[in-house]
């Protein structure tokens, strides 16, 4: 059998909410397992990304470490893909677009409801936040997009099972969903 | 003697004063579009329908048709050329689907769904956009708002008001009420006016009405614009 394709997945400005539909393949996984490995991902806590076929992108990029990491999986990944709307055009994050990034800081952590001890976070660690939220197409070519908030487990399906098969990714009508 | 026109081969009967796009409605053939609806005047802003005919590129809802044209609607510069052109209505404006309530339903989606778009392709303009809930039915949010014009024709021609208009250029285009207030609340809006439900977008919606329909359930889900456009249209004009 063919070596397994290195497959790595990193969540940005986004939710989380694009991996967990990724699960939603549900015991489909099993058979995807026997095709892919994966590299660094929340899957598998690896740090880095090394060499890899595929790099899923979820969420757009609203601070510096994202930055970073989207640069990071570009250099090493032979097909990156915008996973999701935040990645594809920023999303609900992007929102925050019609603010200054010193007002929604304000709301969030000095002036909004039930705020204790208020102050705003300024720990070295922290990554300091874009004027902007931006799709990840602006830092970055992007190869492939799958739409959807999130996109459905099948789109994640038909998606890599097309790669793995050596195919063109396409969607069918019926999965291409921006909401 | 029959007057005809060809669009991809195919032969279609006209009438004098028709469109290119009239007669392609007439005969079950669709042509992409957006700022057009057959119960109005053309207005011809949104390109989409744009068509090559004998070799040039015109817009299908204004230009007239004539015998002896031949007409190209589907080709793969075409479809390139239009959904660079829903791509620019995309980042022109502030389109979050995922919390919009026109999802599903709305026209600028469905043709973005029916010419395959994945991405956005441009950088976003993020331009600001107000939006107006000052009317105890009807909420303006101006950035779903495609600069269509159906609204400002149809307060015009079918109500009789002249509520809507468009104002400003480029990244500040933007609807304007006439109101002494500028808002909606003191204008001549009632909720019956076609000028209320002409939206093809998210940008004027009723109030409370929202999420009625399940999100997976709604027109353009499981259909694609075109067959649910052709339906319409041709019953509009009483096919
Ligand atoms: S696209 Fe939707 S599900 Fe995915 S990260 Fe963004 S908000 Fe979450
Ligand atoms: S108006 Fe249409 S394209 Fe714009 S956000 Fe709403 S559903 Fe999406
Ligand atoms: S439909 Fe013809 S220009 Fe918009």
């Amino acid at each position: 059998m063919a070596d397994k394709l290195k497959v790595a997945t990193t969540s940005l400005a986004g939710c989380f909410g694009c991996h967990m539909s990724f699960l939603d393949i549900n015991e489909r996984m099993i058979e995807l397992a026997q095709h892919i490995e994966f590299d660094r991902s929340p899957i598998t806590d690896i740090e880095h990304c090394g060499p890899c076929d595929i790099g899923l992108i979820e969420g757009g990029v609203c601070n510096s470490d994202n930055v970073h990491v989207l640069r990071e999986f570009r250099k090493n990944c032979k097909v990156l893909v915008a996973v999701g709307a935040c990645a594809i055009n920023g999303g609900l994050p992007a929102m925050r677009n019609h603010f200054k990034v010193e007002d929604c800081l304000n709301e969030s952590y000095i002036d909004g409801l039930g705020v204790e001890n208020a102050q705003i976070p300024s720990d070295p660690e922290l990554p300091l936040l874009l004027d902007k939220v931006h799709p990840i197409h602006e830092i970055v070519k992007v190869d492939y997009y799958m739409p959807g908030c999130p996109p459905s487990g099948d789109v994640f399906w038909t998606f890599l099972s097309d790669i793995i098969a050596g195919e063109e990714p396409s969607l069918p009508y019926e999965l291409l969903h921006f909401d | 003697m029959r007057k005809t026109i060809t669009i991809d081969g195919q032969e279609i009967p006209y009438t004098e004063g028709q469109t290119i796009m009239d007669a392609a409605i007439s005969a079950d053939i669709y042509i992409p579009h957006l700022c057009h609806d057959p119960d109005y005047e053309p207005h011809g802003s949104c390109k989409l329908c744009t068509v090559s005919v004998n070799g040039r590129n015109c817009s299908a809802c204004t230009f007239p048709a004539m015998e002896g044209q031949e007409i190209i609607n589907h080709s793969v510069d075409l479809e390139q050329d239009r959904k660079r052109i829903t791509q620019m209505l995309f980042v022109e404006g502030n389109h979050f689907c995922p919390s919009c309530e026109k999802t599903g339903n709305c026209q600028l989606q469905g043709i973005g769904c029916y010419l395959n778009m994945h991405d956005n392709h441009f950088p976003h303009f993020f331009a600001n956009r107000e939006m107006d809930a000052s009317h105890p039915d009807i909420l303006i949010d101006q950035n779903r708002c495609i600069f269509c014009n159906l609204y400002v024709r149809a307060s015009q021609e079918k109500d009789r008001k002249n509520v809507f208009a468009i104002s400003g250029r480029g990244i500040n285009k933007h609807l304007i009420v006439n109101s002494i207030s500028g808002q909606l609340k003191d204008s001549d809006i009632d909720i019956a006016d076609h000028a209320v439900h002409i939206c093809p977008t998210g940008a004027i919606l009723i109030k409370r009405t929202g999420y009625q329909v399940p999100i997976g359930q709604r027109t353009y889900d499981h259909t694609k614009i075109d067959a649910v456009t052709l339906a319409k249209e041709n019953k509009q004009h009483g096919r």
